[in-house]
């Protein structure tokens, strides 16, 4: 079973390698590209399968015993994100066929694309939390490329503020992993939970974990340290924007799931009582920011960050239907905003800008593409009955149950300027008239690019719908998976060995 | 040795902390690679620094027969030390070329992807 769980990381650094070298023979590396995102989801899908039907499965690479060797592991959760990176990778990577200029192709778009997925699968999949900061820098240095290649402007403008942000917190998630070795002397997970028991001093390791708080929220984005985002989101082409929204701060909330739920779980009403206080500002400021922005990007941006903030509040009340619900809206929000940013590219194309002053006219130039936007604006707002309705529901029920009345108030608040945010671009892009007097038509766009471009959105709303009319078999599996969260034990046994 | 490490690692962060605060992106740099030398140090720390025998196993042991030095802190500065150096490297030639785009180094002027906006009374009203 162990070549599984290897998979889905050697698979997109195996294909890096391949399409890097076609770099400069344009459709071939593009071809060879989608293919290793469909055979990504081919074995995502069988991972998915594999946990679902034996639970956890763990495997040392190396041939060392655990705690010592490097340890890749599954679990419901970390199989689930695989194949959600799966999907959004695939769908990025046919609209990227249209996106993606020549000249960033000969660059070498395509390798620093595979080299991202594997990073990001990598952190999901390992069981280690020094393998874990490694694949965060594999993650990180390809991201940094995707970002600035190209080297417009706004890019390097955008590419110093979150290399540096980013960079920052590496260094702190490297100095929480020292001083967790000092206290601890082990970094594997599941040797860490039983671990962590043992420390005499638990006040010095409610300081590292709060350390912690702060090293996976730069990555999470959340309040107040969520800054590099909106400064950078907006300036690479549509399709890193899109994969870097789908993905990339969710990997951060990811860590901080597994650290709060796996680790740091001895001074729960510290820790986690700090994270409510983070999710309930994370969600309120990013909404604001969002209502305050004029280009269709930066809305965007600004409202993962206040999305964010409602994953974190199903990790911080760490109840069974409250970590259900951040599981899944962790699903959801990842294919919601990733095609949110894939049909913002698409309005560019016909209307020729961003910014919400300058455009207009889409209702009427193409029914279809204000179908396929309003589908998702609804599912974040949280209209019923789409995927992010469910999502909203089950964690104000979680807040309401918990007795923390404030946050679901929050909560709800924030979902409605959410409404305002998304009418915002409804009425700006869709239904007034392009100020210019610009009659934007789909018909404009070359029918190759226009498949490459559409497929991928389709397919996403479909998969928002499918969601939101058939909750029930998708909320059982965030509550199987909620299930294993809470009680590791499964989780130490299939990676040590014994029972805790 | 672990006091003088703790002083030495406590004068890096706020040499560290000082150098960051600059507006100058390249100040933020060099204060950057101090941290990182720092968290690499915290690391070496961790690990306990008694002085002990190397870490070496005699031919015909499975195991170390006495008590070696710990080798696995030197193992993960390794590791993060030429990770850090990688993205210390890229992080400096982004900053050279944003040089050369925008011409200036200070962050504050650094206002292209996200400019400053006249304040405008309604978003949605036509020009």
């Amino acid at each position: 079973m162990s070549w599984l769980l290897s998979a889905p990381v050697l698979l997109p650094l195996g294909s890096a390698v391949l399409v890097f070298l076609l770099r400069d023979r344009g459709p071939l590396a593009r071809r060879l590209s989608v293919a290793a995102c469909g055979l990504l989801l081919a074995l995502s899908l069988a991972l998915m399968t594999a946990v679902a039907r034996h639970g956890v499965i763990a495997a040392q690479m190396g041939g060392w015993p655990s705690p010592f060797g490097i340890t890749l592991v599954a679990d419901l959760l970390s199989a689930v994100m695989v194949l959600i990176t799966a999907i959004t990778g695939l769908a990025v990577a046919v609209y990227a066929l249209a996106d993606i200029d020549a000249r960033r192709e000969a660059l070498g778009f395509h390798a620093l694309f595979q080299v991202l997925l594997a990073g990001v699968c990598g952190a999901f999949l390992t069981g280690d939390l020094f393998n874990l900061y490694v694949w965060f820098e594999v993650m990180l240095i390809a991201s940094f490329g995707l970002l600035v290649l190209g080297g417009d402007k706004a890019q390097l403008d955008g590419g110093i503020k979150y290399v540096a942000l980013n960079l920052v917190s590496t260094v702190l998630f490297l100095t929480g992993i020292g001083l967790i070795y000092g206290l601890t002397g082990t970094l594997n997970l599941a040797d860490l939970h039983l671990a962590v028991r043992a420390v005499e001093t638990q006040g010095l390791l409610t300081v590292v974990a709060v350390l912690f708080i702060i090293a996976f929220g730069v990555k999470a984005a959340i309040f107040p340290l969520f800054f590099w985002l909106p400064a950078s989101y907006h300036t690479p082409p549509v399709a890193v924007s899109a994969v870097f929204a789908g993905l990339l701060t969710k990997v951060g909330v990811y860590a901080l799931i597994r650290a709060f739920t796996l680790i740091f779980t001895q001074d729960t009403d510290y820790t986690h009582g700090l994270l409510l206080a983070i999710a309930g500002l994370t969600m309120v400021t990013g909404v604001l920011g969002a209502a305050a922005q004029s280009e269709f990007r930066k809305i965007l941006s600004f409202h993962i960050v206040s999305q964010i903030g409602y994953m974190v509040l199903g990790l911080a009340l760490y109840t069974p239907l409250a970590l259900l619900g951040a599981v899944f809206y962790l699903v959801h929000h990842i294919i919601v905003k990733a095609n949110l940013f894939l049909v913002s590219g698409i309005a560019r194309r016909l209307t020729g800008s961003f910014d919400l002053a300058a455009v207009g006219g889409l209702y009427k130039a193409s029914p279809l593409l204000t179908l396929l936007f309003l589908v998702p604006a609804f599912s974040l707002a949280g209209f019923p009955p789409l995927s992010g309705f469910w999502a909203k529901l089950l964690l104000i029920k979680a807040s309401l149950e918990a007795g923390a009345y404030l946050i679901a108030g929050t909560a709800l608040a924030v979902g409605l300027l959410t409404v305002f945010s998304m009418t915002k671009i409804w009425t700006e892009v869709f239904w007034k008239p392009h100020p210019a007097g610009f009659e934007p038509a789909l018909s404009r766009i070359e029918r190759p690019a226009l498949v490459a471009l559409l497929l991928p959105v389709i397919a996403l709303v479909c998969l928002t719908v499918l969601i939101g009319l058939f909750p029930q078999p998708f909320v059982s599996f965030a509550e199987r998976t909620a299930g294993q969260l809470l009680d590791p034990a499964a989780y130490v046994h299939a990676v040590l060995g014994r029972v805790p | 040795m672990e006091v003088g490490l703790a002083v030495l690692v406590g004068v890096l962060v706020s040499a560290s902390v000082y150098l960051m605060l600059a507006r100058n992106v390249l100040r933020f740099l060099f204060g950057l690679v101090l941290l990182s030398n720092a968290a690499n140090l915290t690391i070496f720390a961790a690990g306990r620094l008694p002085s002990q025998a190397p870490p070496l196993v005699p031919p015909g042991f499975e195991s170390p027969p006495e008590l070696v030095a710990n080798a696995l802190p030197q193992a993960l500065i390794l590791t993060a030390i030429v990770i850090g150096f990688g993205l210390l490297a890229f992080a400096l030639v982004l900053v050279f070329r944003a040089y050369q785009e925008l011409g200036t180094l200070d962050s504050d002027a650094m206002r292209v992807a996200e400019p400053i906006e006249p304040p405008s009374d309604s978003y949605g009203g036509k020009p």
